[in-house]
């Protein structure tokens, strides 16, 4: 199990020989980039930041979670800051296992998990120069509105109190 | 008691800057923390009840804070 924050270019094929083992019947790599549009702008570039001690925290703690609630030790995630081009890798996540379905589903609760609660944000460049904050509450032209920690109620039962119960976020 | 309140990201747009000293009374909240940041001019555009985390821990504005704690207002999470 690994959880990192960088700010060099991610290598999947790196993390997927990290998670490998005899033992193991199925590998899963997830690469999250940047693409060249959003809710309608053309998006040129983005910039990512964090409150990197937290966010290193938070990765660590979901990296556990996964490995616990699907019964796994090879599971490693790189997120990346800084400024990425379009088509970059923004994060990277392997995931390891005897059987595929465990694998799959791990994967997706780990992305779904640093979306939900890792303090990072993300500032767009637009084609026409303007640059702003990246805010996943509000709704957008499709009328998609992502949940916060403090809103989801879908916590792992064997996680600790960390989350947020009483703060409310603003727009959820 | 002093505490510093780190801001990110819009929040710090707002307020101008990405780290403030506050000095609170003895048995000051959260929630009295971040009043004080609300009075501060660019503050308008923080929410008044934003996400909150005190020593890099995810907190509620009920939290009693200590002297030397670090409160981070979190603005909308976006990574992945």
């Amino acid at each position: 199990m690994r959880a990192a924050i960088v700010e060099t270019p991610l290598d999947g094929a790196n993390l997927l020989r990290e998670v490998s083992a005899p033992a193991n019947g199925a590998a899963i790599l997830f690469i999250g980039t940047v693409r060249d549009v959003n809710d309608g702008r053309a998006v040129t570039g983005i910039d990512y930041s964090a409150y990197s001690a937290m966010a290193r925290r938070e990765l660590e703690s979901i990296v556990q979670e996964a490995s616990s609630r699907f019964d796994t030790t090879h599971v490693v995630v790189e997120h990346r800051l800084g400024t990425l081009d379009i088509g970059e890798a923004s994060v990277a996540i392997a995931v390891a296992h005897s059987r595929r379905a465990a694998a799959f589903d791990a994967a997706r609760f780990v992305i779904e998990e640093i979306k939900r609660r890792v303090p990072i944000w993300k500032r767009e460049h637009y084609s026409d120069g303007a640059r702003e904050w990246v805010d996943p509450t509000r709704a957008t032209g499709r009328g998609v509105v992502e949940t916060s920690p403090a809103d989801a109620g879908d916590e792992p039962t064997n996680s600790d109190d960390r989350e947020p119960r009483a703060a409310r976020t603003p727009g959820a | 008691m002093n505490v510093t309140v780190l801001l990110f990201a819009s929040y710090a747009d707002a307020l101008g800057r990405p780290e403030i000293e506050l000095a609170l009374p003895a048995g000051a909240t959260v929630r009295d923390a971040v009043r004080h940041i609300g009075a501060l001019p660019g503050a308008d555009r923080v929410p008044p009840t934003p996400l909150v985390a005190v020593n890099q821990r995810y907190a509620s504005l009920e939290q009693p804070l200590a002297q030397g704690d670090e409160l981070a207002l979190i603005p909308p999470v976006a990574g992945g």
